[in-house]
């Protein structure tokens, strides 16, 4: 059945597909995008290295959006039907990072490929997504899954988790769970899996926490101590959080000026390129700045929601829905992190963040945001 | 498994849980940007000001101490460039390697280094003094280092400089860097940390004048705490310029005088209570002190045996000895105890009760009127008159000449000595007075202790027949910015209430010990100007066997003398105390009479041995005729 329907839609033409490209999204892409290489320029500008980040940052960028294209054009049930290759194939890497990648900073996260080096864990959550979609869009059921129907998409989620926490990184494994818990809700589950799984989850808890805390680097316990009381050691580890928000702070209403953040350019702010590049943009352009992007994050997962309302088939929905998903748990989790909500959890923001792997792997979401949205039927409208 | 008719219907059947999803998501987009309102604008001064801390430091810019110039103007304490060595703790990458490194080029043990590195707890940015006052040599050997001492500053300081190293180092002082301690202690001042301040003497009392302000540059720092760039300075303003009233000459004279043994010497000028002089030796080099002694330096001097850093002057309390008998005279006169011409009769000593008071001359000086007993400094005259008035009136005479009590001076730790009482022996020791101990108390020994600049006070008192002024160190203070000359006029303190008949009698009598054949001041005697005065031997243990077998040199007495002159206008008082120096009339006089022919402008005397060639040349100025 399933090629059949992906025939006929063929059939019909990719007139039609062209004609629903949807140029908010790309624009909107397009302004996170340009904030995140004014931000990038600001701090890494003065840099005297042969190709600076923000430099590097645009060069992933239109690889990026290389892959957006892709991502796109390829309908997305014929890229269902490689799912779990891909999934399998993203396993192989993930173990082969633990044995070969190269370390940095404590953790082993990137595998190098000629000049290149890129994390596996990123394009994992991709990998994921379509795992888990293809499975469940295979077995609809209405009424709602079982416990024991849910084992499957599970463990589709906890062997990759278990490889990344492995390296560690535990931003990631944080966003795969939660793209499973997404996905789960957006499915259905039945009120009694909901309590089971409660129930499940507080008895297995003890051991869960064995496990994960276990499995933490120190640097990673010190962090989540700290934020939890963070007046024990005002100038040590719980130093990030508070400079992070005295950058954000200190912005006000229409921020320092650009390239005039004291925190940023004076270096009192922490990975101002990566995790806290949030915290630059929001010291140089004030709330004023913040909500303009905090607009645009919401304008970006409110047109992925729309795609996955109005997609075609559950697949499209469950793949719109995922990608939303992960991007907003990533915002959510990094803005809360940088204004102090949160522990720091080294978790990127989503296509500001400088990280080439995490970039690409965004945008190439993104793609099938666009993707599912353009092949939607519009029998209705 | 259940079947569903089509995709669309499939998709509806999830719509329900899409739309609570996209509200989750605009319910978590607010909260985030409310909390994002709430740092930014609600709080946004707050970071604001957070953000400007972390940017900018203020770093103090010190002062010059203002200068210390004798009576007359001449210069004695001023600033000098130094070359000073400094560590900045997070410049260094391997503190250990960077002061053993320091350790090798200059000789220095390393763990003084060490010590001096980790006695200052301050921001790491903040440099650290290692050591002051770098030779050329030093500077230019840790310059050739300078690749391997990453966090090493050498910087140009004013350093305190003190002309004439030991001279007047007690009453002067010495400088450092302040203390936490001190730093709290007054903390409504305008002091701050790094700040270099008095210790004591002069330089502490004067602190407030001397440190002048210090300026503060405002920088702007990295997150590594280097400097970017100067956002704003203000300069600091040198300290006020003192005039003292010590005179140089007569302070050089009285260090000369003294020489290698341990006391004190006090001149006061008693017609102002002015301080011409005031020496206490041992005395170190004020330049070691206010420099950067090492631990074990400073141990080494805080555990001396000869006490170098004790001011001798106004810390050293001792019995006044024979001394003490001018006040006991004054009180034999004023009481009308007994008249001057009355005798008494001495045969070298006086039985009371069971036990015999010696006379300090075994044979006795027959028969004695007061004069005669000032003169020959009789003890059995003033064990008997004593004994007769009664320990608490002279004590109340004591007091009249200052003695008991602090001079006020206004340098830090003097002490006030005793006099002892009746009421006082009750108090501090809590046991009655015994009618014995007022024969010893009559010449000066018991529980009686004076400073020498308490004694150098009171003979001020006698030589202005009772008028009184607190000892005074600084006659003017040059404000830096006015140029303003502030000139303290002399305080005078109520009158001792003694009658000019007793001076009288007293001035003739302490004329006598100095003039008279015999007297036993007589080494005081000089060419050039009148002498007055009275020497003291002060018992450090009681012999009661009188006994004067050689005692060894920690037992030997103190030798006291005091003076005034010239007798007819006395411009100068003088207490001299030689420890354990033994008879005061031999080993002390001869200072004070130094002391006094410096001041009244006499030629020091000349060392025969360099004399080779003497012009026929009349004397500098013609001595006041001896009375």
């Amino acid at each position: 059945m399933n090629t059949r329907v992906t025939t006929m839609t063929r059939s019909i033409g990719e007139r039609r597909v062209v004609a629903n490209f949807d140029w908010r999204l790309t624009a909107v892409t397009l302004a996170l995008l340009a904030a995140s290489l004014l931000s990038l320029y600001s701090v890494t500008g003065q840099s005297e290295a042969a190709t600076p980040v923000y430099l590097r940052q645009f060069y992933w960028i239109l690889v990026g959006w290389v892959a957006f294209g892709v991502m796109m054009m390829i309908d997305y049930r014929i890229l269902a039907r490689y799912a779990y290759a891909g999934y399998g194939a993203v396993l192989l890497l993930l173990v082969l990072v633990l044995v070969a990648g190269r370390s940095s900073q404590g953790a082993q996260r990137w595998l190098s490929v000629g000049g290149l080096s890129f994390q596996p864990s990123e394009v994992a959550k991709l990998a994921v997504l379509f795992a888990l979609a293809h499975y469940f869009a295979q077995r609809r059921i209405v009424e709602g899954y079982r416990v024991a129907q849910l084992t499957v998409p599970l463990l589709l989620v906890l062997v990759p988790v278990a490889l990344i926490m492995k390296q560690p990184d535990l931003g990631t494994a944080l966003t795969l769970l939660f793209l499973f818990t997404a996905v789960v809700a957006v499915v259905g589950i039945r009120s009694k899996t909901l309590i089971v799984g409660a129930l499940l989850f507080f008895m297995l808890f003890p051991f869960f926490w064995q496990m994960a805390w276990g499995s933490l680097k120190d640097y990673q316990r010190d962090r989540l101590v700290t934020f939890l009381n963070p007046s024990a050691d005002p100038q040590g580890k719980s130093y990030h959080l508070l400079q992070s928000k005295i950058a954000i702070g200190s912005g006000g209403w229409f921020g320092k000026g650009y390239q005039e953040g004291t925190q940023s350019q004076l270096k009192f702010l922490p990975e101002a390129h990566t995790d806290f590049v949030f915290s630059v943009f929001a010291e140089e352009w004030g709330f004023l700045g913040s909500f303009i992007v905090m607009g645009l994050y919401l304008a970006l997962l409110l047109l992925g929601m729309e795609a996955a309302m109005k997609a075609r088939d559950m697949l499209g929905s469950l793949l719109a829905a995922g990608v939303v998903a992960m991007i907003g748990f990533n915002v959510m989790i990094n803005v809360a992190m940088t204004s102090g909500l949160l522990p720091v959890v080294g978790i990127p923001l989503p296509l500001m963040s400088y990280g080439g792997t995490a970039i690409v792997t965004t945008m190439a979401g993104l793609g099938l945001i666009m993707n599912v949205r353009m092949r939607r039927l519009l029998l209705f409208y | 498994m259940s079947y569903v008719s089509s995709p669309q219907d499939q998709v509806r059947a999830l719509s329900e849980r899409l739309f609570w999803m996209t509200a989750l998501i605009c319910v978590i987009a607010a909260l985030l940007l409310g909390r994002l309102w709430g740092l930014q604008v609600f709080y946004g001064d707050h970071y604001l000001q957070l953000s400007e801390q972390n940017r900018l430091r203020h770093v103090p810019i010190q002062a010059p101490r203002g200068r210390i110039y004798d009576r007359d103007g001449r210069l004695i304490v001023t600033n000098t460039p130094s070359l000073n060595l400094y560590l900045v703790r997070e410049d260094m990458t391997d503190a250990d390697a960077t002061m053993a490194e320091i350790s090798r080029v200059l000789g220095w043990p390393v763990d003084e280094i060490q010590a001096r590195f980790s006695s200052q707890r301050r921001a790491p940015f903040l440099p650290v003094l290692i050591k002051q006052g770098l030779s050329l040599t030093e500077a230019a050997r840790l310059e050739a280092h300078r690749l391997s001492l990453p966090g090493m500053k050498i910087e140009v300081e004013a350093r305190r400089h003190y002309l004439y190293e030991s001279l007047a180092a007690h009453l002067l002082g010495y400088v450092g860097e302040i203390s936490a301690e001190q730093l709290e202690r007054d903390a409504g001042r305008d002091l701050v940390p790094g700040m270099v301040v008095g210790q004591t003497g002069v330089e502490r009392t004067f602190d407030p004048w001397l440190h002048g302000r210090p300026g503060v540059k405002r920088i702007e720092v990295d997150a590594l705490g280097h400097e970017r760039q100067v956002v704003e300075a203000a300069e600091p303003r040198q300290g006020d310029d003192l005039y003292l009233t010590i005179d140089l000459a007569v302070q050089q004279r009285a260090e000369e005088a003294l020489g290698g043994r341990a006391g004190a010497v006090v001149a006061i000028d008693p017609r102002t209570g002015e301080v011409l002089a005031m020496v206490s030796h041992p005395a170190v080099d004020a330049n070691r002190l206010a420099g950067s002694l090492s631990a074990a330096e400073w141990n080494r001097l805080a555990t001396d045996g000869s006490h170098p850093l004790t001011n001798r002057a106004i810390q050293g309390v001792y019995p006044p000895g024979s001394i003490f008998k001018i006040p006991v005279a004054a009180a034999v006169l004023e009481s009308g105890q007994m008249r001057p011409e009355e005798r008494v009769f001495c045969q070298g000593g006086l039985l009371f009760g069971r036990r015999l008071y010696r006379d300090w001359k075994a044979g006795g000086h027959g028969s004695m009127s007061l004069t005669e007993a000032l003169v020959n400094s009789c003890d059995v005259y003033f064990y008997k008159v004593g004994s007769a008035m009664g320990i608490d009136l002279i004590a109340q005479y004591a007091a009249e000449f200052g003695l008991g009590q602090p001079t006020g001076i206004g340098l830090p730790s003097e002490r006030r000595g005793v006099v002892p009482s009746t009421a006082w022996k009750a108090k501090a020791i809590g046991e009655p007075w015994y009618p014995g101990e007022t024969l010893s108390a009559s010449i000066g020994q018991s529980y009686l202790g004076a400073t020498p600049l308490q004694m150098a006070s009171m003979m001020a008192t006698v030589a202005s027949r009772g008028a009184r002024y607190q000892p005074q160190l600084v006659r003017a203070m040059r404000h830096r910015e006015t140029g303003r000359l502030v000139v303290f006029p002399p305080v005078r303190l109520a009158d001792a209430n003694v009658g000019a008949k007793t001076f009288e009698v007293l001035h003739r009598a302490l004329a006598g010990v100095v003039q008279d054949q015999g007297g036993t001041g007589s080494a005081a005697k000089s060419k050039f100007v009148s002498i007055s005065g009275k020497t003291g031997t002060a018992q450090v243990v009681s012999s009661p066997s009188g006994g004067q077998a050689r005692a060894p040199e920690n037992f030997q007495d103190h030798a006291w003398f005091v003076a005034f002159a010239p007798i007819e206008s006395p411009t100068i008082a003088v207490a001299v105390l030689v420890e354990h120096g033994g008879k005061g009339g031999a080993v002390a006089a001869p200072v004070a009479k130094q002391v006094i022919e410096a001041y009244v402008g006499a030629p020091p005397a000349p060392a025969p041995s360099v004399v080779t060639d003497v012009p026929a040349q009349p004397a500098a100025r013609p001595a006041p005729v001896a009375g």
